[in-house]
């Protein structure tokens, strides 16, 4: 009993890192278009950020305040790898993904030099550092914190997306990028508000995941197909299928890991076949004619 | 005149080992399997209109099943040989029905998710990779008898398969189907009113395509002797498809041009620097910010410019 709630509980905050991560591709793709390759990048280098500042012992920094930063620092990478780069590249996606990829390579590679070979293990907080026990069981605090600030990024994201003015804006550009344009909607800004966003949660969720799985070279490979895999799942651009798709992989890859080791990566890809097979927009995906 | 040119190209490539050291032979025979894998990658990107960036798990899978069957299981090099092709095309005629339910970026990401999967297999499966640790051990084909363990012996095998490889490629992409191919790329909606079946079009071109990679898969797992999972990495696909780009998508010789340049820069470079997947990534941003459609049509549209003025 006790196992299958370490494991239930790991699969839901595997799940919530992942939807930090999924959702702001699929936002800035639904708006934007842009298979956004860096995105795993974004969050190796949030993790990275995090925990050298973690480890500098800086004081009155703690996890939170690292992640903060960390997303503040990634978005403003994110902002001008928009402004600089991908703005030169419109209307030609393929350009914009090859952009992004080799990207990817430079801060990869970055990475390496700056902060080398080893895995650096991000520190649990101590507040969240012992179990919440009820009755004989044990239940992993942090794994519970971070369920809950996916669910509250999600709730965030949701209300920005349907309650706000600028939600509005950016669902006008989803839909009509002319007719936005036409009513004075500035969307070159908007652009890159997203793209902002979108890169800052990752930076942010990077080192939320820093605890879980500590910072290591290889990160953002083996981050950015779980990310593919949840928005095509999911639907590109639906916050909701990012949401659902994230518990699904995150609950497929834990308990697939722990079970069959050999093979967990490949159970993977089969609920992708399924649902590309039968819905190739996604669950909650807009067919576009 | 450009058949007497070809004719001497042909002719100089095939007397290399003559002129050229064993460093040169090698790194010969390195461009020739970088450029049989662009020019099978060619045929979706630039015929089909279809961006794969999953291109390596093709060549990775077949190396795999050709080491694993003669060092695992101990079969004759020529029957792994033979089963690693047949294992590749089947595993891309399962896959093309997947991927190709998508176009466009979804289709990217759909190859992406997928090589990616098969390289984290190729790590974790231990019990039949090895792991991190690659499977060793392996010996290269002998057909009929002649050992190829020379450089200059497998320089010509791989200049003949290679050779063999662009005239099927360049016979797939001028014949009727090759046309009927390009009219799906740029015109799907036209060509399905028409009658066309875009998706087996599409389907048999991705098979095709796979097939050819296989084969690059064979030559390179015969070059290193060893494979490792970095064979399937996304760095690998993304040099294939870079390859293709920068001499130029959907001609017949801007594949070959590129993977020449992306294997003599990556050779050259890793002589100075450690950081090749850096420079990559540069070359990449100056490819797509500067010669966006590829080197060979860049030249040629200089020099179409050039004579436009002479006139």
């Amino acid at each position: 009993m006790q196992f299958w709630i370490i494991q239930i509980l790991n699969s839901l905050a595997f799940g919530g890192i992942l939807f930090l991560l999924a959702s702001g591709f699929s936002l800035i793709f639904g708006l934007q278009r842009i298979a956004n390759l860096t995105h795993g990048s974004f969050f190796m280098l949030g993790s990275y950020i995090g925990a050298s500042l973690l480890r500098e012992h800086t004081p009155g920094v703690d996890l939170w305040l690292a992640a903060l930063m960390a997303g503040l620092l990634v978005a403003l990478l994110g902002g001008l790898l928009e402004r600089l780069v991908l703005r030169r590249l419109p209307g030609n996606p393929l350009g914009q993904v090859l952009v992004t990829l080799g990207v990817a390579f430079i801060i990869s590679d970055a990475c390496l030099v700056i902060w080398g070979g080893d895995p650096i293990p991000v520190p649990t907080p101590r507040a969240v550092a012992r179990p919440v026990i009820v009755g004989h069981f044990a239940f992993p605090t942090y794994r519970l914190v971070v369920v809950g600030i996916a669910i509250a990024v999600a709730i965030s994201l949701h209300l920005l997306l349907e309650r706000t003015r600028l939600g509005a804006m950016i669902r006008a550009g989803v839909d009509d990028m002319q007719i936005a344009r036409a009513v004075g909607i500035r969307v070159s800004v908007l652009f890159t508000c997203v793209f902002c966003l979108g890169a800052g949660i990752a930076g942010a969720a990077g080192v939320l995941g820093g605890p879980i799985f500590s910072a290591y070279p290889g990160l953002d490979a083996d981050m950015l197909p779980l990310a593919l895999i949840v928005v095509i799942l999911g639907g590109v651009g639906s916050l909701a299928g990012a949401f659902i798709g994230s518990f699904i992989i995150g609950a497929i890859y834990t308990f697939g890991s722990t079970l069959f080791p050999d093979v967990a990566y490949f159970i993977l890809f089969l609920p992708m076949i399924v649902v590309i097979a039968y819905r190739p927009e996604g669950l909650f995906g807009r067919s576009r004619a | 005149m450009t058949r007497l040119l070809m004719t001497l190209a042909v002719a100089a490539l095939i007397a290399l080992p003559a002129y050229a050291g064993e460093f040169y032979i090698n790194l010969a025979s390195q461009i020739l399997i970088a450029a049989v894998v662009a020019m099978s990658l060619n045929l979706l990107v630039g015929y089909g209109g279809l961006t794969s960036l999953g291109h390596a798990a093709f060549v990775g899978f077949s190396a795999y099943v050709y080491a694993w069957l003669t060092t695992k299981l101990g079969i004759g090099n020529g029957v792994a040989s033979v089963s690693a092709l047949a294992a590749t095309t089947a595993l891309a005629c399962a896959f093309g029905l997947v991927a190709l339910r998508a176009t466009g970026l979804s289709f990217l990401m759909i190859t992406l998710a997928f090589s990616q999967i098969l390289w984290g297999l190729a790590y974790r499966w231990v019990s039949v990779t090895n792991g991190d640790n690659g499977l060793s051990g392996i010996t290269r084909l002998a057909p009929f008898g002649t050992s190829l363990d020379s450089a200059a012996g497998f320089y010509w095998a791989t200049l003949g398969v290679s050779f063999i490889a662009f005239l099927a490629i360049a016979a797939f992409a001028n014949s009727p189907f090759g046309a009927t191919l390009r009219g799906v790329r740029d015109e799907p909606r036209r060509m399905a009113a028409l009658g066309h079946n875009v998706h087996l079009i599409r389907w048999i071109t991705f098979v095709y395509s796979g097939f050819w990679a296989a084969v690059a898969g064979l030559l390179y797992v015969n070059y290193n002797k060893y494979i490792h999972p970095s064979a399937l990495s996304i760095a690998n696909s993304a040099e294939a498809l870079l390859g293709v780009i920068a001499g130029g998508s959907g001609t017949l010789g801007g594949p070959i041009a590129g993977a020449a340049l992306i294997t003599i820069l990556k050779n050259y470079a890793s002589a100075y620097i450690e950081r090749w997947n850096m420079l990559l990534g540069f070359v990449f941003l100056a490819i797509v910010l500067i010669v966006p459609e590829g080197i060979v049509p860049g030249l040629q549209r200089l020099v179409a410019r050039r004579g436009d003025r002479k006139k």
